[in-house]
């Protein structure tokens, strides 16, 4: 049986999907984004491997938490589509336990035969989109967003339940224009109703230090109430938006 | 009984449904003859009237002031503290809707000797105060005290094991608590039905043989008669006549507070608890509505100016017992919710008013409000408990679906977690040992590691270059035995003298006279034994002794599986432990055939316990704090808050019913996204927990930026409520270490 490169798991998700989650973080990303918050989970280290059984045996103690909360499990990472195989019996095996299953993911894979079964039983995506300039999103990612848009058309194809996840990071992806061509580009994927807006933080700089890395940012967070005038045209526009709230 | 009898006519029980409750006491027959469940939300609630706003900005001011003066605003030091001892006392008259202070003043603090008069001296040495030399002479010379009679029973043993602080804590110097009278009898049935009640009880015995028992029993309701008349006058001198039945809302927070004030006024007991009376009182509510007696704007207002009172409860203590029990706590512990036994809820609309104080007043430590939680709730009520949370902090939430099954539908919580049936059974509080300290001196043959004194004879320590964990588990459970019985013979003797010096008269006045008593033990430093057990299991432990061939360090070589994180090769171990330590409890004789339990819980003494003990072979280093109550020890739980809970879930209650208590922290920003997420997150982990037999959780929801804030700058916080160990406190209360203790515990912050 395929075994899964797993980073770590957080028994309390509250913000990544619907409810109460179960976050599994696997390992290995295709990305280097400038802004990662996880850059320990890049690689994948041999001595972190779990079968699925392990995995949902852990995932199990919690289902009280699930049903109560309306929530589920969340496969997240790293990349947890790099690992198709083991992801594919994964999201199987946690369907058949009636367990809500939600991937988080960037988007960049080929649609093979085990990313179709993952399409086909999981219940929400977290569909990360960088940027839809394909020159930006080389700058922040290192890789192209054509796989991630054919994904994005993919699971509109599929019907699946959708949120778009975007970092807002200043001159990069928050300026008026750009959020326009967003809001423009999203409009048609009837797939999309949520819309879940993550202010750039800086919380991933001591990982990179302690992993030896050079931080590549020097960019300030943005202002809440920038983020908040961004989520009130993503609003305006009919989605349903998830960002920070303003302190009461 | 002839008053019961004539009251069935009086206004005051008109609009009641009948019930067995007219023919004897019997207040939790009237509560389900009458009560109206509710499971509405909370759109009906009023808000705060400018009066309530001027009454509570003036006694804010007092508290300011109260912070600024060292702790103490004012203190009586020549008046020993009794029900009718003080004039009345007002905060603005004219503005008051509920009356009664514990002095003549509000926040004027006053002494209560009984207990022992050292606790006076040194109460009045730290602020300041001058003795005052006829009381001294009273209780120095002609009457004796509790804290005396303790002293003079207790064995060299059990001097040594507090002197050593393996048990610590112990209600030798200070009243008890933890008892809880019956409140809403004074409400529903009047003064002289209780006084009448006492008569005949009393009058039951007159023929029997004189045997102790029967003395005992004759001489506590004497005093318990005389309690109830004092209780009357010091209603009296605020104008108020409580010997018949309250007629209305007001009269019935009124009446429930006098009662609850005369306890106050009695004692200083450790815990001073409330029971449950918020669904009680929603009965006169409910009749005020449907006779158009009152405006909700108005019952709100009743609940606001009662709740400010609560607030105001102080004791005069020392700076030690402050350190043990930080934040001048009084345990004003309300029990708000749960279900009846017939399956309708218990809540009301006055839970929510109640809850509803801490929206219109503003967060506070006091009344300590307990949120008896069960999945079969009111989804309502559960939303509005956790809006209230992540807003206030203020709330603790204790299972009811473990408890009712034991403890019936009118049970309370006493103090953090203690549950008893209201009015008929109290507790013998009994502190805690030290179970970290208890393995060290399995290592080092009763040795103590700080002092290197010799606490106990007779055991050998362990002398392997490596810590076996076969011969650390018998040894250890040898110095269990030996410090069971130590403990519970010093509980013996406490509670035989706190009965003879310190007899609770007027909360007993208000319970049944055939109570059921139990011995409340706890244990301390229980996470840290638990991953030393783990340490040695898994890994290799190795201990450094010092030239006596003590050891007074460990090296651990190795990974092993910590508390916390819902893995059962250590969570067996810990289930175990509560299990080993219950059954040492269970085999010795108690004072007045108490039935014994046992508490994790250490309120905020795990700070004061670290300090005490040293370096554990888990790793811990010396002085640090333990965690608190049954919480993993900070920082070891990382695979998320559910695992953490998972595993305090664990823990048999069946071998500790007198409470586990496990405090949460997260930053609001970790519970959801959205307003709504994070309600809905909070109930859905809170219904888990409970589903999984968890008993008690305090819950914050935090920023640790806020604490730290509030530490440079605590002008700015005076409101600021935190929830530690089974009770909140102001976070600018406590002392500089507590503050550092609950800044470092863990707060899930998963982003």
């Amino acid at each position: 049986m395929v075994k899964g490169y797993i980073h770590s798991v957080e028994t309390m998700g509250a913000v990544d999907g619907p409810g109460l989650r179960y976050v599994v973080f696997f390992q290995g990303c295709p990305f280097r984004c400038l802004f990662c918050h996880n850059p320990d989970t890049w690689k994948m280290l041999p001595d972190h491997q779990k079968s699925v059984d392990e995995v949902v045996q852990d995932i199990l103690k919690y289902r009280d938490f699930f049903s109560f909360s309306g929530g589920g499990v969340t496969l997240s990472g790293g990349e947890p589509l790099m690992q198709p195989a083991f992801t594919a019996e994964l999201v199987k095996v946690l369907k058949e336990q009636n367990i809500h299953v939600a991937i988080d993911t960037c988007g960049y894979v080929d649609k093979t035969p085990d990313i179709e079964r993952i399409v086909q039983q999981a219940d929400l995506f977290l569909l990360d989109i960088k940027h839809l300039n394909p020159v930006q999103h080389r700058k922040i990612t290192g890789k192209n967003n054509d796989k991630t848009l054919a994904f994005l058309r993919f699971l509109n194809e599929t019907h699946k339940d959708v949120w778009i996840r975007l970092v807002l990071l200043p001159t990069y992806s928050m300026d008026d224009a750009y959020i326009n061509e967003l809001i423009h580009f999203l409009k048609p994927f009837s797939c999309v109703k949520t819309v879940e807006l993550l202010p750039y933080h800086e919380a991933g700089k001591a990982k990179w230090e302690k992993l030896g890395l050079t931080y590549p940012l020097s960019v300030t967070p943005p202002e809440t109430d920038d983020v908040i005038a961004i989520a009130n045209r993503f609003k305006a526009a009919g989605f349903r938006v998830l960002a920070p709230e303003k302190k009461s | 009984m002839k008053t019961l009898e004539s009251l069935k006519a009086d206004a005051a029980w008109a609009g009641f449904k009948p019930g067995v409750w007219q023919e004897k006491i019997d207040v939790v027959d009237f509560i389900k003859t009458n009560y109206t469940p509710y499971e509405g939300d909370d759109s009906f609630l009023a808000g705060v009237t400018d009066r309530t706003k001027k009454v509570w900005d003036i006694v804010s001011d007092l508290m300011k002031k109260e912070v600024a003066n060292g702790g103490l605003l004012d203190a009586d030091v020549s008046t020993p503290s009794a029900v009718d001892a003080y004039g009345p006392g007002y905060i603005e008259k004219d503005l008051e809707l509920i009356v009664g202070l514990q002095t003549d003043a509000p926040l004027k603090r006053a002494i209560m000797p009984y207990g022992g008069y050292r606790m006076v001296q040194a109460s009045c040495e730290a602020y300041g105060l001058k003795e005052d030399e006829k009381v001294k002479e009273i209780f120095t010379k002609y009457r004796k005290t509790h804290n005396e009679g303790v002293f003079q029973a207790y064995t060299p043993e059990i001097r040594a094991c507090r002197k050593s602080a393996i048990i610590t804590g112990l209600p030798d110097a200070y009243g008890r608590g933890r008892i809880i009278g019956d409140y809403r009898r004074v409400a529903l049935y009047g003064i002289d039905a209780l006084i009448e009640e006492k008569t005949l009880e009393k009058a039951s015995s007159d023929h029997m043989d004189m045997v102790e028992d029967i003395i005992r029993e004759r001489e506590e309701l004497s005093d318990q008669i005389l309690a109830l008349e004092s209780i009357k006058r010091m209603a009296l001198s605020y104008g108020i006549d409580i010997s018949k039945p309250a007629r209305s809302f007001k009269e019935a927070v009124q009446w429930v507070y006098f009662g609850y004030l005369a306890a106050t006024k009695d004692q200083n007991g450790a815990a001073m608890s409330m029971g449950r009376v918020s669904s009680f009182l929603d009965i006169y509510a409910e009749r005020d509505l449907n006779t158009k007696a009152a405006t909700e704007s108005e019952l709100q207002e009743i609940m606001d100016d009662f709740i400010i009172k609560l607030r105001m409860i102080r004791f005069l203590r020392t700076p030690e017992y402050n350190e043990l029990f930080s934040g001048d706590p009084v345990w004003v512990t309300e029990s708000i919710g749960g279900m009846g036994d017939d399956g309708r809820t218990l809540v009301t609309k006055n839970s929510f008013r109640i809850l509803h104080t801490l929206n219109n007043l503003g967060p506070a430590p006091e009344p300590n409000m307990t949120v008896l939680w069960s999945t079969k709730l009111p989804e309502n009520f559960k939303k509005f408990c956790a809006a209230v949370s992540i807003d206030t902090s203020s709330i603790q939430y204790e299972n009811d679906d473990l408890m009712r099954p034991l403890f019936g539908s009118d049970y309370g919580i006493a103090c953090c977690v203690s549950p008893m049936i209201i009015g008929k059974e109290m507790q013998f509080f009994g502190a805690r040992a030290n179970l970290a300290k208890a393995l060290l001196y399995a290592i080092n043959g009763g040795v103590d590691e700080r002092t290197f004194a010799k606490v106990v004879d007779g055991f050998e320590p362990i002398t392997s270059e490596y810590l076996n964990y076969d011969e650390v588990a018998e040894k250890f459970d040898a110095i269990m035995t030996w410090l069971a019985k130590t403990y519970v013979s010093a509980l013996n003797i406490i509670h035989f003298m706190h009965d003879k010096y310190y007899y609770e008269k007027a909360q007993l006045s208000l319970m049944d006279k055939d109570i059921v008593r139990k011995l409340g033990c706890g244990i301390a430093g229980f996470s840290v034994v638990v991953d030393s057990l783990s340490a040695i299991k898994y890994a290799k432990v190795k201990p450094i002794r010092n030239e006596q061939g003590i050891a007074v360090d460990f090296e651990i070589e190795g990974d092993f599986p910590k508390y916390g994180n819902n893995d059962d090769r250590v969570d067996s171990i810990a289930t175990a432990l509560v299990e080993q330590f219950m059954n040492k409890i269970r085999q010795l004789p108690t004072y007045r055939k108490a039935i014994p339990t046992q508490s994790i819980l250490t309120i905020t003494s795990n700070v004061v316990y670290g300090k005490k003990t040293g370096n554990t072979p888990d790793g811990r280093k010396a002085n640090v704090p333990f965690a608190p109550g049954a919480n993993p020890l900070h920082g070891r739980d990382v695979c998320g808050a559910l695992a953490s809970l998972c595993s305090v879930a664990k823990l048999p209650f069946e071998h500790a019913k007198d409470g586990i208590s496990n405090t949460f922290s997260i930053i609001p920003n970790s519970l959801g996204k959205t307003k709504e997420d994070r309600i809905q997150n909070l109930t859905g982990m809170l219904d888990g927990y409970m589903a999984k037999h968890g008993q008690h959780l305090n819950v914050n929801v935090l920023n640790r930026e806020t604490l730290k804030d509030a530490m440079e700058h605590p002008e700015n916080y005076p409101q600021l409520t935190i929830r530690v160990s089974g009770y909140a406190v102001n976070f600018i209360k406590l002392t500089r270490d507590q503050q550092l203790d609950v800044i470092s515990r863990t707060f899930h912050e998963k982003l």
